[in-house]
């Protein structure tokens, strides 16, 4: 059903955590995974099972330091497991799906709780924000309704945001629909019938603004994505990965935040790229010189061969990196690529499979004939 | 180098079981073909690491060929179609990412085709002498 979570003096945010203690009193869930808070101000996520807590949950707090899936993965991965709810932007959805189809997680014994993006900041913008006098809301909840969403004056959203054609909850357990709304007077939501009577919601008919709103975002976010896909297609195709990467100092950090790169052990900090000594030298008695670390650049086609189907566009590898290379920006513009010759997209379907877990015999049947 | 002394590097991970035999079988049948390739014998086409093949090419290899059984004939039943996908997802990424995609070819060459087996390896040394020497080897910032 679509309904309305009603707003009290033009709080939408405390009105989402009145739905969120629903989800709690009511017994739905045990537990919620949301942005919280911290009494020293920063955000951070974390699992809340205690109703009274929630007073400092900021289920729409404009910046993303991690992707949730990464949090969702290890509450959600086996039995036994508490029955939870996640609020999840639609990135961090489209992450989890992901996640689910490489079993790092579970939709079992969970409800998915996606609300509308309306951009988000990075983290040092968000603390410098903060310590200049307050993160502004009042502007973006505003423009939730015109579509005209704009940054706090002196800042930019993130760069992911700034290209995320896919900012709406399309999929999801409950879908808080802030695009097109006035959120001065409710907060729109989609959600299953049994669980809307269950919260004693009633039906409310939507105002249709949403798809219009969602329409005009997107076209906004496609002009700058295509910009941007197209400067740095030409950068790559120029200079190589060994130009856009350069600057790559190998600290991983795009690895270590990527919600998709799950593996526990490293293929790159396995023993396979333990060289031996010697070993260098053969290589650089046949080039010259040999950048080291060795296989830098290796590291990122590898990391592209193994993440690209997957990538959900949500951009914290960039914001992770120290040298400040595009990494995201090259992922979403190879990812686009790579996933149509699948006709893929990542966090779409649950039951889709993965391009390279599946194959069906009578496809490409070209491939390894003589050309 | 001049184009006449070029001599390409070719590096070949090969299924043991149809294409490794294969190029036995030329071997043992005294068909004549180029030194130029470097053969690495896996047990399957599916257990070729695309990571591999990366590594060769980022050091300098000029070509890589992957063979296999043809489809239908795998071993192991299917890991010559998933080597497939592996390798078309491969080459779309070597494609995006501003490398020579055509330097890679998958071929499927059963056991008993020693005579494809020569042909394909003088085909792709007359193509990457055509083609010219790997832009890597002269890439030390890789």
């Amino acid at each position: 059903m679509q309904a309305q979570i009603p707003v009290e003096d033009g709080n939408a945010v405390a009105a989402l955590r009145g739905f969120l203690k629903g989800l709690l009193e009511t017994g739905v869930v045990e537990a919620v995974v949301v942005p919280m808070e911290t009494p020293a101000g920063a955000v951070t996520p974390a699992l809340v099972a205690d109703p009274a807590l929630l007073d400092a949950a900021d289920p729409l707090a404009p910046v993303m330091g991690l992707n949730m899936a990464r949090v969702v993965g290890p509450v959600t991965i086996r039995e036994p497991r508490g029955k939870v709810a996640a609020v999840l932007r639609p990135c961090e959805y489209r992450a989890l799906i992901e996640l689910v189809k490489l079993q790092q997680a579970s939709l079992d014994d969970l409800v998915t709780v996606v609300v509308d993006c309306l951009g988000t900041y990075t983290v040092p913008d968000y603390e410098a924000m903060r310590a200049k006098g307050g993160v502004s809301r009042g502007g973006l909840f505003a423009a939730a309704r015109t579509g005209e969403l704009a940054p706090q004056e002196g800042y930019t959203f993130r760069d992911a945001c700034q290209m995320c054609e896919r900012p709406h909850a399309e999929r999801g357990d409950v879908q808080v629909w802030l695009f097109g709304a006035d959120l001065s007077a409710g907060v729109p939501i989609s959600l299953p019938d049994d669980l809307g009577e269950r919260l004693g919601l009633s039906p409310v008919e939507a105002d249709g603004r949403r798809a219009e709103v969602i329409e005009k975002i997107v076209a906004a976010r496609i002009k700058v994505r295509d910009e941007w896909f197209a400067e740095i297609r030409g950068r790559l195709q120029e200079e190589g990965v060994e130009g856009v990467f350069a600057a790559c100092i190998r600290c991983h950090n795009c690895m270590t935040n990527c919600p998709i790169c799950y593996c526990k052990t490293c293929l790159f900090k396995s023993p396979i790229f333990e060289h031996e000594p010697i070993q260098y030298m053969n290589w650089v008695r046949r080039k010259g010189a040999y950048r080291l670390p060795a296989d830098t650049m290796l590291f990122h086609l590898t990391r592209l061969n193994h993440m690209v189907l997957s990538c959900v566009g949500c951009g914290v590898c960039t914001d992770a990196c120290p040298a400040d290379l595009p990494v995201g920006r090259v992922f979403r513009a190879v990812g686009q690529e790579v996933q149509a010759v699948f006709e893929y997209v990542p966090g779409r379907d649950v039951e889709e499979p993965l391009p390279l877990v599946t194959f069906r015999e009578d496809e490409w049947s070209e491939v390894g004939e003589e050309e | 180098m001049s184009d006449t002394d070029f001599e390409p590097k070719i590096v070949a991970f090969l299924c043991n079981w149809c294409t490794y035999t294969g190029a036995d079988l030329a071997g043992t049948s005294r068909i004549q073909y180029p030194p130029n390739v470097r053969i690495i014998r896996l047990m399957c086409s599916g257990s070729v690491d695309p990571t591999y093949v990366l590594k060769a090419l980022l050091d300098g290899a000029d070509g890589v060929l992957i063979g296999g059984c043809h489809p239908g004939d795998c071993h192991y039943q299917s890991g010559n179609y998933k080597a497939r996908r592996r390798v078309i997802a491969l080459k779309e990424i070597l494609k995006q990412a501003g490398m020579e995609e055509d330097r890679v070819w998958l071929r499927w060459i059963s056991a008993s085709e020693g005579q494809r087996f020569a042909e394909t390896v003088a085909k792709m040394t007359e193509f990457l002498k055509e083609k010219g020497p790997s832009p890597m080897r002269q890439k030390w910032a890789v």
